[in-house]
């Protein structure tokens, strides 16, 4: 239903055994909280990315739930340890069940 | 405690607030550089027409917080990407009867635009004073057979972005001379009238009173060096025009529209006092 969505990612190509690096992703989104009105004072329905997760190697790194109070675009930052070389993999869980994905190679020398 | 000493105490707490208060408020001393790379003058002495009401010319990032401050200083954090991407898509994207793209007459965006929005407004070749969004819907209308945008549509603040940050780092370039001259003159004068129920022009706050806080808001000088930028508040982009009518609102005045030829002039006059800043390309404010 929303359209213009598109995910994206920022993620260090390398890192050294055992480092922690952050990790930046923003979804263009409009993230209509259910709360507004329309100007024909019709109630403009819910529209968000309910769920964000971050998995390495098919490992958990970070799951996130996000609520109608979140603004347009959402931005995450978060930080990450990273042991071995991999792939970051993220997926962004729409209200209208669209899932859009992402993935970032990281290199550990 | 006697009287007399209290009274100095008072003095002195009162003396200390003071040389705290505009201390605090005066554009802070920092350096924009974005992505480590591209250093942009964001602090300038006034340009010569500026002599009597401005010595020095500062962007308005220079007024905001450390936080926002730091959005624009990468490209990942700074929102305006968002329309920046959407706005490159549209440069390559087929559209309208011609079946033309901007691409197809004006090339690669990088160099096609280059040093565009530094100019702008500028004097069209029948003598018109146009603002980019002017340009952009002739050739819309009249090359590509296309619709045209609206002023403050999305797709017009996308074009607007991708097309400015190719002056990224460039310096503001605007003629006043020449055909602008009438122009500017109108601009300038719409400058320093005072508007609405508040009796307040451009100049009450952008010229004598910057750096002061108006209620809440740090008071810039007003510069659009640094549009179309995002607004946090907005969580969206904002272009000049858009800011025109929002200050001449809170004025408690009846304002002009976007896109108004009232706004060109003033646009093309505001632009001129940031002569000697550069571009921000697409700024983040609060």
């Amino acid at each position: 239903m929303a359209d213009n969505v598109k995910p994206r990612v920022k993620v260090p190509s390398k890192a050294k055994a055992g480092e922690v690096v952050a990790i930046k992703t923003l979804i263009s989104h409009p993230m209509e909280s259910g709360q507004r009105k329309d100007k024909d004072g019709n109630l403009i329905p819910r529209s968000i990315i309910n769920r964000f997760t971050c998995d390495f190697n098919g490992a958990n790194v970070i799951d996130v739930t996000l609520e109608p109070a979140i603004s347009t675009n959402p931005y995450i930052e978060f930080d990450a340890l990273v042991d071995a070389s991999g792939e970051f993999k993220f997926t962004w869980y729409d209200d209208d069940g669209s899932v859009y994905e992402d993935s970032k190679a990281i290199e550990v020398a | 405690m006697t009287l007399r000493t209290r009274a100095t105490m008072f003095a002195a707490a009162a003396a200390l607030a003071c040389g705290f208060g505009p201390a605090m408020a005066d554009p802070a001393e920092a350096e924009l550089v974005v992505n480590e790379d591209i250093t942009i003058t964001t602090k300038a002495p006034a340009a010569a027409h500026l002599e009597g009401h401005l010595d020095t010319v500062y962007s308005g990032w220079l007024f905001r917080e450390a936080e926002t401050r730091k959005m624009q200083m990468d490209d990942f954090d700074n929102p305006m990407f968002v329309y920046a991407e959407r706005g490159q898509e549209a440069w390559d994207t087929v559209e309208g009867t011609e079946g033309k793209s901007c691409a197809n007459c004006h090339g690669d965006i990088a160099e096609g635009m280059k040093g565009v929005r530094a100019t702008m407004p500028k004097v069209n070749a029948a003598g018109n004073l146009w603002s980019m969004e002017d340009f952009i819907n002739d050739c819309r209308t009249n090359r590509m057979g296309a619709e045209a945008w609206k002023w403050n549509s999305d797709n017009m603040k996308s074009m607007t972005t991708a097309v400015s940050l190719q002056s990224r780092g460039m310096p503001v370039a605007v003629a006043i001379d020449g055909p602008a001259a009438e122009f500017w003159e109108r601009g300038k004068e719409m400058y320093y009238t005072r508007y609405g129920q508040l009796e307040l022009s451009c100049a009450s706050c952008h010229e004598q009173n910057y750096g002061n806080y108006i209620r809440a808001d740090h008071l810039s000088q007003g510069q659009t060096n640094g549009f179309p930028l995002y607004r946090l508040k907005d969580a969206a982009a904002v272009s000049i025009h858009q800011r025109f009518v929002g200050c001449i609102r809170d004025t408690r005045a009846e304002t002009f529209a976007a896109g108004s030829q009232e706004f060109r002039e003033l646009e093309l006059y505001v632009a001129s006092r940031g002569l000697g800043l550069d571009i921000e390309g697409a700024g983040v404010r609060p």
